[in-house]
């Protein structure tokens, strides 16, 4: 079985500057890190791979520094690593992110299963996962946390719901994207670092693509442009009470009686 | 020392307190919460006749004053979160508890100091600090611990083995005396040569000497870059004998921290949160810190070289904050974890040179067959502190206490043995009073005896503790 894992660099922190003229994010100069979510997919990835025999293959759009996260992706376990690098796909929206790595992967190995998290921890969208499988005309399934079933046929998984839990089977291939609670990642391992130190990473540019029309790409084929970046309200305040168990107990009493979360009798 | 020496407290006592501190601080008899009459390995339930919960140095000064003239016992209490019993009121008498004092009184850039009161605790301390990127460098393990609590037990935790221990960042205290004078000791200096350092006999002095009510604390630079290595090991022998090897590299790291896995076992439980590893039975966890990454990795790099070198099965990186929290999160619980999984616990707080630490846990798997009792231990594997856990389970309690004598007397004699001592950082309290007397001998038993006599020489200040 061959699965394909989708990975992105992200900033290491919460606190990144966003370019005024464009609405990007400022990613140079600043930590980066493998996308969180995306841990979990190359841990789902490896967890089929150590039941089944499976390759693991890593694709990640950015930057040539990009191909960072495709060496800790080495480091988790994964086979081989693309990078779709190119600097016609630089300022894409959610759509052309998709095209282009929907282009991307199939230039890669075969693929039974494509695995994305479920979203990334600078864009938010959740969206890219859905649009790739959409390009490449396959069935996909969103906030997977639980594989129960894989063959060589279908894959059936646990689908989390805002208020219900769907249990989907589906014909390979197919994409999943995955929740946090599917499995703990684990670690990069500094054997394995030693190990892939000359394990090359394969780029793929936007000559490689069967699509040679650039408007379809980066900023130009964005059909969304960003007006305005800014961190999200929160009407949350938090208080701090000291005091004994006693006066707390009945301080809490009388507020959740005035925020009327319980009935005053 | 007997109960009888002491005066029994009365209507009148309670009035003059309340003249002290405002009346609602003053609480007596049956309105005394059953928190207050032990620690978090409370052998037994002891309630004070009074507790007080004075609001500044001046409440506690005037409190100690009319105790000393009264001849009341007082004890001083921060959070509780003690183990052994030092803040148990054992003769009865006043609690003061330090719980309202919690104030952060100063951040000192140009002497890179923090004052504080009391009753802050560590984890507000160490968020209040790293805001503000500075490292307030002691890290144990109990967050919701107040600094005069870690103050008063001298306590170390995980970065001693880079930082030092309390007693190491702390620069100036401001101290009640037994007989309610208030002293400063110590100062925004760094060094200081002048006479008998009564701000290190203070410290660590587990509220015998005097009750501290100001610290001003030690900062450092906050490092920006900082990873951890969990590193798997075939059995804990090799995991352990590698520590000595990590410590001669001349590499240092931040920590030094050794695990089994049943004690993971216990942390996944209690956390419901998975370890990012299960595939051996022991682990040695490090951490590095530095400004850069290049900086850091070059440390890491030779460390993690040395460890497969000495046998590990792999060197696994923890280089983002989600990672890091997966692993420290489940370090940080290990206490309650264990505590969670049997039905009651005592524990032994030695600490051996550090190229003894293989053979002392070596030495346990032999106590537990021995004594015939369940040991779980984890440990500072790289400053030589361990801390290791006889576990009830489903013995008698008679059992049990025969059983724990047993391993006790062991494992004590094991670590003198060994050229170490009964207390790393947990302190004597009550519960360890004997095995200090044992292994320490008379004559310095009596030097400290007399240092109590100097301070407090009606021994009304924590009665009872430590000599």
């Amino acid at each position: 079985m061959n699965i394909t894992v989708c990975i992105k660099q992200v900033p290491g922190t919460s606190e990144v500057e966003i370019d005024e003229k464009t609405g990007n994010l400022i990613r140079e100069g600043i930590d980066t890190k493998m996308n969180p979510y995306d841990l979990y997919a190359i841990e789902t990835a490896m967890k089929i791979k150590e039941n089944n025999s499976a390759k693991i293959n890593v694709i990640s759009m950015g930057p040539p520094q990009a191909v960072e996260v495709i060496q800790e992706a080495y480091m988790m376990g994964a086979d081989n690593g693309y990078l779709l690098t190119d600097k016609k796909f630089a300022g894409a929206d959610v759509l052309a992110t998709s095209y282009a790595l929907s282009q991307g992967i199939n230039k890669m190995d075969n693929y039974n299963l494509i695995i994305c998290g479920k979203m990334t921890t600078d864009g938010d969208t959740a969206q890219v996962g859905p649009e790739i499988a959409e390009f490449l005309n396959i069935p996909h399934v969103a906030n997977v946390k639980k594989i129960i079933d894989i063959n060589s046929n279908s894959i059936t998984v646990e689908m989390d719901m805002p208020k219900t839990v769907e249990i989907q089977e589906v014909k390979l291939p197919c994409l999943i994207t995955v929740e946090k609670e599917i499995h703990q990642p684990r670690l990069p391992s500094f054997k394995l670092k030693l190990a892939t130190a000359k394990r090359k990473v394969n780029n793929i540019t936007f000559k490689d693509l069967d699509d040679s029309n650039p408007e379809n790409f980066g900023l130009d084929g964005s059909p969304t442009q960003v007006l305005d970046v800014f961190p999200p309200t929160s009407d949350r305040v938090n208080e701090r009470w000291k005091g004994t168990g006693k006066e707390l107990g009945e301080r809490i009493s009388k507020k959740l009686k005035k925020l009327k979360f319980v009935k005053d009798n | 020392m007997t109960k009888n020496k002491f005066h029994k407290i009365n209507t009148k006592d309670i009035i003059s307190l309340e003249s002290i501190c405002r009346k609602e601080n003053i609480i007596s008899g049956k309105n005394i919460h059953e928190d207050y009459s032990h620690d978090e390995l409370a052998e037994e339930e002891i309630f004070p006749e009074v507790l007080a919960i004075p609001e500044n140095t001046e409440q506690i000064s005037k409190i100690m004053k009319y105790a000393y003239e009264n001849n009341i016992p007082v004890t001083p209490r921060g959070q509780g979160t003690g183990l052994v019993g030092a803040a148990v009121p054992i003769y009865g008498g006043i609690l003061i508890s330090t719980e309202k004092m919690t104030k952060i009184i100063d951040l000192d850039k140009d002497n890179l100091t923090l004052t504080v009161e009391p009753g802050v605790l560590l984890m507000e301390i160490s968020k209040f600090v790293e805001e503000n990127d500075f490292l307030y460098p002691p890290d144990p393990g109990e967050k919701s611990a107040t600094i005069g609590g870690n103050i008063s037990t001298n306590a170390g935790g995980m970065r001693a083995v880079k930082y030092g221990v309390t007693r190491d960042s702390i620069r100036e205290l401001e101290v009640v005396l037994p007989n309610g004078k208030i002293i400063n000791t110590g100062g925004k200096i760094v060094k200081d040569s002048s006479g008998y350092s009564i701000k290190d006999l203070i410290i660590g002095s587990e509220g015998t000497l005097g009750i501290v009510t100001k610290a001003v604390l030690k900062l450092i630079p906050l490092p920006k870059i900082s990873i951890s290595l969990l590193v798997p090991f075939p059995d804990m022998e090799t995991a352990i004998e590698t520590v000595p090897k990590i410590i001669r590299s001349k590499n240092s790291p931040v920590a030094i921290e050794y695990m089994e896995r049943a004690v993971i076992k216990n942390s996944e439980d209690y956390l419901g949160k998975k370890f990012p590893d299960s595939s051996s039975d022991a682990y040695l966890l490090l951490n590095f810190d530095g400004n850069t990454k290049e900086e850091v990795e070059k440390q890491y790099e030779k460390v993690a070289h040395i460890c497969l070198d000495a046998g590990a099965l792999d060197v696994l990186i923890s280089d983002t904050e989600e990672r890091k929290e997966s692993i420290w999160t489940a370090r940080g619980a290990f206490l309650e974890a264990i505590k969670a999984s049997t039905t009651k616990m005592d524990e032994c707080d030695v600490v051996v040179p550090r190229d003894k630490v293989a053979e002392f846990i070596k030495y346990t798997k032999f106590v537990e067959k021995e004594a015939g009792i369940r040991i779980s231990s984890f440990g500072h594997a790289g400053d030589g502190n361990l801390h290791v856990y006889l576990l009830k389970d489903e013995m008698t309690e008679k059992a049990f206490q025969n059983k724990l004598t047993k391993a006790f007397d062991l494992l004590y004699s094991k670590g003198e043995e060994l050229g170490g001592h009964v207390s790393g950082e947990h302190g004597i309290g009550y519960a360890k009073r004997k095995y200090l007397e044992k292994t320490m001998g008379t004559d310095y038993m009596n030097l400290l005896r007399g240092i109590k006599n100097v301070f407090d020489q009606k021994g009304i200040l924590n009665p009872g503790k430590v000599c």
